[in-house]
Order: structure tokens, then sequence, then C-alpha cells
């Protein structure tokens, strides 16, 4: 579980980057989190996961939240495995080194999200794709509950796109918490539960995602004509979204 | 909640075989490195102007220990035991040392090629040290500012670099070149002031580096804070890997950054100012060796932290013996390690130049 009750944040002698903000994650949901460029997406997660105190309002946490960070280069080619461990640190002693428990926690972690075969591979090695299933292992290892994480398919060609957000879902399936923020609507309408869809610093909507994901919500958010299409896939109904890609 | 691995899981490629390949990654280098170690050492004493066979080497060493029938001459025992022991032992606490030192900084720094000197601590523990000997303190204000000038240039090029959450490595280069420069400035004004017939020459001679005029009491005052600073660095060794991941990484799994690279820091700054206390400016040990390591056994700190310090040992044991041998006078130690050191650098700078400049 994870709630916000009126939170905001601003930067040292900078303006209000978002201000009373409340919201509540249930066991067992994905929420997204969109909006344009710089609306603070990431302040709002970076909040959330405890990584930055709020200016104001309340963050009330079961647990501690794991924070999923954007893919970027590693300096150092640990191998998957290690570098899963390192999810672990909360439980390892401050002079410790990662125990049998540590291991086998981090092999779980690994097979839920599917890497066990990257095991031994450094991750400098690693595409994109495995790079970022790589940090969602970690965070899971870590045996946080509720997981935050930044533009997760960001930068992954379409399959990788498709499996990191099967991951999600699975996740929260299994009973985890999920915050994520993304640049993709359509992302969001595949996975989430809940939007928080973020205009400016205090327009900010928060609710389910089959009210807030529409075409007029969307289209009002990125000041760009947006409509959600419904097609028949095999039988299924499946939601698309339509762009004006001559508008500009 | 965690799904509990079932058990051909755990048999197939669980914790198992983590630990069998986790024997063979850790305790094997570390086993050849600390059996080469001794042999070195043994083999370095016995070599030199004054040859003492290897055997009488043995002997003598274990005859402190346990009683042993003397069949060596008063001469052997006092070259094994009053010159070249206490000499190899300094060489290994300075080149250990130093090792894990840069070993630690270049995971603090998330970067291959940073060192004790490219960032500036040495010069600004020389400032310490030189300005001691100045006005003729003794040894232990010799280590005492070594240690307080090694902290604040280390100081001055975090504050230099921390400003921004991912630096890249020009970036530190310079802050480290700078502050380089800074305290050299400062040795340097010191050295012009010292007065010509007694304090110069023991300042420009203990700037070269050396372990020539090793003795028990420096070994001991060395002793001191390079094992606290090794012993820190080593105990932190796994947290060391989150650390080397940068800041959002580690504060997201729930490290507090901050905190562990001042410890880091400190304990590198405890090192250096040990080292350069009793042996002057022995540079690139701290570069090289981690690196050569790293080629080896990977980067991992669990391994290549102790790994570092038993191979900074045996270079520097190395290094010193050749110092002593090669001619019939001595070569300084620190002139030698930068003949040696500097072509290596310049290798692996070209080997790595696009992982290096493509960082950020």
């Amino acid at each position: 579980m994870l709630e916000l009750a009126g939170v905001g944040h601003r930067y040292v002698r900078s303006r209000w980057v978002f201000r009373g903000l409340s919201l509540r994650l249930s066991p067992g949901t994905v929420t997204a989190v969109l909006g344009p460029n710089g609306r603070g997406k990431t302040t709002l997660l970076r909040c959330a996961a405890g990584l930055l105190t709020p200016t104001e309002g309340a963050v009330r946490r079961d647990g501690p939240v794991g924070y999923v960070p954007q893919v970027h280069g590693a300096t150092f080619g640990y191998r998957v495995l290690d570098m899963v461990l390192m999810g672990r640190v909360r439980h390892v002693a401050t002079f410790g080194v990662p125990g049998r428990r540590d291991r086998r926690a981090a092999w779980d972690a690994m097979a839920r999200v599917g890497i066990t075969h990257l095991a031994e591979r450094p991750v400098t090695e690693l595409s994109g794709g495995e790079a970022q299933l790589v940090l969602v292992a970690r965070a899971v290892a870590s045996g946080c509950q509720v997981l935050a994480l930044d533009e997760p398919a960001t930068g992954l060609d379409l399959h990788n796109q498709v499996r990191v957000l099967n991951l999600m879902r699975e996740l929260a399936r299994q009973g985890m918490t999920l915050l994520a923020t993304t640049h993709h609507p359509e992302h969001a309408l595949h996975v989430a539960d809940g939007a928080v869809l973020m205009h400016g610093p205090t327009e900010i909507g928060a609710g389910a995602a089959a009210d807030l994901l529409t075409g007029d919500r969307l289209s009002a958010l990125y000041g760009i004509d947006v409509r959600i299409a419904r097609v028949d896939q095999d039988g299924r109904p499946c939601r698309v979204l339509v762009t004006d890609y001559r508008a500009s | 909640m965690l799904r509990e691995a079932t058990d051909s899981e755990t048999a197939d490629h669980g914790p198992v075989t983590g630990r069998a390949g986790g024997l063979a990654r850790t305790a094997v280098p570390l086993a050849v490195l600390g059996v080469a170690f001794v042999v070195i050492s043994l083999a370095a004493t016995s070599v030199g102007r004054f040859g003492v066979p290897f055997p009488h080497v043995l002997e003598i060493v274990v005859g402190r220990v346990v009683p042993l029938h003397r069949s060596w001459t008063d001469a052997e025992q006092n070259v094994v035991l009053l010159v070249r022991l206490p000499r190899i032992l300094l060489a290994a606490l300075v080149g250990g040392g130093l090792a894990a030192g840069g070993a630690a900084l270049q995971a603090t720094f998330r970067n291959p090629l940073v060192s004790p000197e490219i960032i500036g601590v040495s010069s600004g523990a020389s400032l310490g040290g030189v300005l001691a000997l100045l006005f003729g303190l003794g040894a232990v204000f010799q280590v005492g500012g070594a240690f307080c000038f090694g902290v604040f240039a280390l100081a001055l090029v975090y504050g230099i670099t921390a400003s921004r959450s991912a630096v890249p490595v020009l970036m530190i280069v310079l802050a480290g070149v700078v502050t380089g420069a800074f305290f050299s400035a400062l040795v340097s004004l010191v050295t012009y002031v010292a007065d010509p017939y007694t304090t110069l020459p023991a300042i420009v001679f203990w700037l070269l580096g050396s372990v020539a005029s090793a003795t028990y009491a420096k070994v001991t005052l060395a002793a001191l804070p390079i094992l606290a600073g090794v012993a820190l660095l080593v105990s932190l060794r796994w947290r060391i890997n989150v650390l080397s991941l940068g800041d959002e990484d580690a504060a997201s799994v729930g490290l507090r950054p901050r905190r562990l690279r001042w410890a880091v820091l400190a304990a590198v700054a405890l090192v250096v100012a040990g080292a350069v206390a009793v042996s002057g400016v022995i540079s690139w040990v701290g570069l090289v060796v981690p690196h050569l390591v790293r080629m080896w056994v990977g980067p991992d700190h669990r391994v290549l932290l102790p790994a570092s310090v038993l191979m900074g040992a045996i270079y520097l044991v190395g290094m010193d013996t050749l110092a002593r041998t090669l001619t019939a006078g001595e070569v300084p130690l620190g002139v030698l390690t930068a003949t040696v050191g500097a072509p290596t650098f310049f290798v692996l700078l070209r080997r790595n130049r696009h992982r290096i400049w493509d960082h950020a």
C-alpha cells in the first residue's frame, strides 16, 4: 500500500513542481503517471519512493519502495547475478556480504522476471531490454512490495516494450503495487488500473484509468488531438491510440 | 510475496552453483596471490648485494618463532632481520594499501582510471609531510600532517566534482590536476624556504619516494593508518560494489551513497597518508595494480579489493627489490614505479579510450 496525501514538492529557490497531490495505491494494481516533459513525473516518483522528501504533504508506506531507475550505461561489468544481489542492501549488514538467503532471493527474482539464463553475463554486454529487466529483478529481489518505475519501457524495441509491460501486469497479479511513469499513453491503456495526469503544478488528475485515459483527457494533456479507437483482436476488444500526426 | 524457489530450481542453478562458482572466483585467486606473496617476499629477502641463501632466510625467519639449530652467520641474520625484512614489510604495506585505495577510488568515482595521485591526495599528503619535515616535528606529526592535508585535498576534488550527479571523467581528472598542482606549488614553496644544508636534502629524498630507510619503528607507524584504512575498505567491499553503480542506483536499492562515499574517501586518505608519510610519493601503484587485478578476477570488489591488496604488496616488494639490485647504487622506488607505471597507463588509456570518454 502506498498513500500520498496533499503532497507537493519544490526544489530550493524554484517554482512548485506540483502541489496538492493525493493518491492511494492498492496492492495488485498498476498506476501510470502521464504528462508532457518537465511536469514533474519523475519528481513525483522519487517522492513516492522516498528518494526525495516532499516539501509538503505526507507519504505513507507499509515498507520501503523499490525504485527502478532508467537504464544507463554501466561502468563496471558486474555479472547479472551480482547486480540483482545488490537489491539486497537493506537485508545485508553494513560490513557484511550477501548470504544464502540473499542469493536465493536474487535467483527467485530473476526467475520471476525470466532472466535466469543471463545470470553469468556481464551487465555491460546486455541489450537495453535485458538491462531493464535486470533493474526490475533487482527491485523485486529487494523484497519491496511496492515498485516505482521510471519510464520502464522507454528506449526499448516493440518486443521488449511488450515484454516489460506484461511483466508489470504479472507482478501486479502476484500482489505487488506498481507506480510507473510513461510517455506512452498506449502502454498505460495496456497495463494501468489507475492513472495520474500531470497537466500543471496544481492541475493533476488522479483516478481510475478507465475514467482518465480517454481521448478528450489525453488531448487536453498533450495539446494534440488524440482519440482512442477500439479494434477487434481475434475476438477480444482492444483499445489503441490514434494521433493526428499532421498537427504540429 | 516472494515465491519459494522449488527444490529443482535450487539444485539446477540456485545457491549451489552460486557458491561453487563463487569459491572458484574468490578463493582460488586469493590463495594463489597469498602464496605468491609469501614466496616472493622470502625470495626478495635472499637477494641483494649481500646474498643470503634461500634456505638460510627460511631458517632465520622460522627461527624467530621456534628454536632451530643455528646454521647461519650473524651477518646473515642481521641483513635479513634488521635490513631487508623491515624494508620488505614496509614495501608490502605501502603497495597493498595504495592498491586497495586505488581500487576503492575507482569504484567511488565510477572510473577505472582514477588513482590516489590523479585525484590530488598524494600531493596534499606530501605537503603535510614536508611541512612536518620543515619544522622538524617528528614522525607522528609527519603522519598526522600527511593525513590532514590528504583529506583536505580529497575534499577539494570532491567539492569541485560533486555538484552534478553524473560527473564526466574529464571533470574528475581536471579537478585532480588543479588540486594536485596547487599542493605541488605549496610543496615547492616549502622546499624553496627550507634550509639547504639540513632540511632540504631530507625533503627532496623523501619526496622521491623510497622505502630504503625502513625500520621496524617506521613499519609500526605506517601499519596503524594503512591497516586501519585497508580493513575498513575490505569490510565495506560489497557496499562498494553498490556505491559504484552511481548515486541514483545506490539510493534506489536503499544505500545512503553520500555517507558511504565519505567513509571510503576517509579510509583512502588514511591509507595514502600513512604510505606517503613513511615512503614519500610512490605513484602509479594505485592505478596499475587494481586495473591488472580487475582484468583477472573481474570487477566484484568482494574479490577485487583483497586481491588488489595482495597484488599491490607483491608488486611493490618486487619493484623495491629491483630498485636496490638493478644498479650498484640505488634507484629511488618512486622513480622506478613511475617509469613502469606511466607507459602502462598509456596502454590502458589507449585500450579503453572509447569507454572512458563515452562515459558520463
